[in-house]
């Protein structure tokens, strides 16, 4: 009995730690921002209350700050996923926009069916496709041995030039820099249709759908068989394969998981948002943010959830700082602090460094000799 | 024939001058590599010095000026690496990719802060062509001479690349790892900062938002493409450039043009996956060092 009590302490003492760590470090890069904000002579009290008015402070900006936060959650378990295998899949930007054109394709080829199959249909195959693509950075991980990190940056260009020429050659709107439209019937029911109060915002679906994938993940991951592979492999793929897990096999499987995700996500940005495919001058960002969630969210995937909605907030509340004169730029540097602070752990090691101090003081008192 | 010629009088010059810049990042990253310290923020350096370059030409009206600062500004940004990844042990990935987009609003900010418009900067002062190129281009080739010559004919050379081959045995053997480690990631700093400066006050005259472009990004892909040696390095930079250069005359190739602009990265893709000689990055790249360690 008192082995559980304090086996429970212990988890709670780690979850506790998991989630207090990163929340300093925020608000640590919020305070940053301030003052950077108060440098150039603006008053960051005001700043972050516009942010926050402008991305939560009425039913319709909140629908908006949703449509960001849909596509971040999504890219945010892809780059997750891989973690959790032991792979860093910076290349959440190319499936992203492979899922996108793929689902233009879906959307637009498919007609005469009902919404409720064409939609799953359309999903499905922009999935589908963002999978193949982070697939196939696994394959050549398994295969060859060949680093992920390099591959999948490669890949996302390949990616944004292939897409690029579909949209100017193959299904190319007349005279415009974009696609053709997708069908009506593939496009995602919008909650301003039937409720009210989200009326002047285009939340759709979609967000629905993010959050029944990361429940999805955390089931695949943490209560299936094949989860507790992917998670051996990333823990220690060394002992993963002397302990019979075959490790190729899984490197392909969560890169092609991983890919889905991102995949889904440029699905779910044409048919609730944008409806078509745009010719890119350059990356569309939602890769590269997912990197950023993740590792927020401590590659789990509620904490995803929550770091998804947090980069929403900032991304949406952003130009609203801009009318009260604060260059919404200073968004940006704050996400950057963020990162940096969560990436060398930078709370903990503040606080190890400090107890430590403090230990062997302590221990020094008492006459021991470390 | 003669049409040939005329493409050949553009082709050339235009292959070097998209070269140039991408050459000082490629050298960067060599350095950084060799060592055993990822570098994927030299996007952003560049970007910090494309940045600076002009920060500091417009405040003193010398783009010399702007070139140091951008010397100064791309060693902070690789300092901050090398601290964070070698200090704190961070993983020098997300490191690096913090940077980049750190480096990114952080100078999007400032444009707006300091020239009180979106977008571009006003135009400073720059420098003249010399004949057919600028003094970046000149600079560009001599530094690979330089970086050849110091990785593989001075001790100094040979220490760094033990360091980032097997630290153990290089500590064992006195050198020491972590300020080998330091030194090469600020000097990827300076160089990527120069190749930044390049971009802003060497081809144009002003600092343009994203006009960065992805090149740090082509740099790491030239460096696994010429296998970490300068040299051939400098040959991958060329040859990428060309890809680039293609595109003057692109509508005149049976090529979709988005076909020439992916094959540097399908190339390197191949490369490192053995299919044109294998690349094979050096073994300590990455990996923190951690003192008595096995």
């Amino acid at each position: 009995m008192e082995n559980r009590t304090s086996e429970f302490k212990i988890r709670m003492q780690k979850n506790t730690k998991a989630i207090a760590y990163p929340l300093i470090a925020i608000l640590l890069s919020f305070i940053v921002g301030g003052i950077i904000v108060a440098a150039f002579g603006n008053d960051p009290i005001n700043a972050y209350k516009a942010m926050f008015k402008g991305s939560l402070g009425s039913w319709s900006n909140f629908g908006e700050t949703l449509v960001s936060v849909t596509p971040l959650i999504l890219t945010g378990l892809a780059v997750a996923f891989a973690f959790r295998c032991g792979l860093f899949n910076i290349g959440a930007e190319g499936q992203f926009i492979i899922g996108a054109i793929s689902s233009v394709w879906a959307g637009w080829a498919f007609t005469g069916l009902p919404a409720i199959i064409h939609i799953p249909i359309v999903l499905l195959v922009g999935a589908f496709a963002g999978g193949i693509w982070g697939g196939i950075v696994g394959w050549l991980k398994a295969k060859f041995g060949s680093h992920e990190v390099i591959n999948s940056i490669m890949m996302n260009y390949i990616a944004m030039y292939l897409s690029n020429f579909i949209v100017m050659n193959l299904m190319n709107e007349p005279d415009k820099a974009f696609s053709f439209a997708i069908a009506d019937t593939a496009k995602l029911y919008r909650f301003a249709e039937s409720i009210t109060i989200f009326k002047g915002s285009r939340v759709h679906i979609g967000i629905v759908i993010a959050l029944i994938v990361a429940v999805f993940a955390y089931y695949l991951l943490n209560k299936t068989v094949r989860g507790y592979e992917v998670r051996a492999v990333g823990f220690n793929p060394h002992a993963a394969e002397y302990g019979g897990i075959n490790v190729p096999h899984n490197v392909v499987f969560a890169m092609f998981v991983s890919g889905m995700f991102a995949g889904l996500a440029g699905a779910i940005m044409v048919t609730g948002v944008q409806f078509r495919a745009n010719n890119l001058f350059g990356f569309t960002g939602y890769g590269f943010d997912g990197i950023a969630v993740a590792l927020v969210g401590n590659n789990h995937p509620i904490g995803v959830i929550l770091s998804a909605f947090l980069f929403g907030v900032l991304q949406k509340g952003g130009p609203m700082m801009q009318l009260q004169g604060v260059p919404k730029e200073v968004v940006g540097i704050i996400q950057g602090i963020i990162i940096l602070f969560v990436a060398v752990n930078f709370v903990k090691v503040l606080i190890e460094n400090y107890t430590e101090k403090k230990n062997s003081k302590k221990s020094i008192a008492k006459g021991e000799v470390k | 024939m003669e049409g040939f010629l005329l493409i050949l009088s553009i082709i050339v010059p235009a292959t070097i001058r998209s070269a140039t810049p991408l050459m000082f990042a490629a050298l960067g990253g060599n350095f950084s590599e060799r060592s055993g310290v990822v570098n994927i923020g030299l996007d952003g350096i560049m970007t910090v010095g494309a940045f600076s370059a002009v920060f500091f030409s417009y405040k003193t009206g010398s783009p010399w000026m702007g070139l140091l600062g951008a010397m100064v500004a791309g060693g902070l940004f690789g300092l901050l690496l090398a601290f964070l990844s070698i200090r704190f042990k961070a993983n020098q990935v997300i490191v690096g990719t913090a940077i980049n987009i750190l480096a990114a609003s952080l100078t999007t900010f400032l444009l707006v802060a300091i020239w009180g418009k979106p977008g571009q900067t006003n135009s400073v002062s720059a420098f003249q062509n010399w004949g057919p190129f600028n003094i970046f281009t000149y600079l560009a080739f001599v530094l690979v001479g330089v970086s050849y010559y110091v990785m593989f004919k001075t001790p100094f050379g040979l220490r760094l690349r033990a360091v980032g081959e097997h630290p153990k045995a290089a500590d064992t053997l006195g050198v020491n790892v972590q300020l080998t480690r330091y030194l090469c990631v600020i000097l990827s700093g300076v160089l990527g900062g120069i190749g930044g400066a390049s971009l802003s006050i060497g081809s144009m005259n002003l600092f343009k938002e994203g006009m960065v472009a992805g090149r740090g990004f082509i740099a790491l892909a030239a460096l696994i493409f010429g296998k970490w040696n300068p040299i051939g390095t400098a040959g991958a930079c060329l040859f990428f450039g060309f890809a680039v250069a293609l595109e003057i005359v692109s509508n005149k190739l049976p090529i979709p043009r988005e076909f020439i602009f992916a094959m540097p990265y399908i190339l390197t893709m191949l490369a490192v996956s053995g299919f044109i000689g294998k690349a094979v990055a050096p073994a300590a790249s990455g990996i923190p060092y951690e003192k008595g360690e096995r």
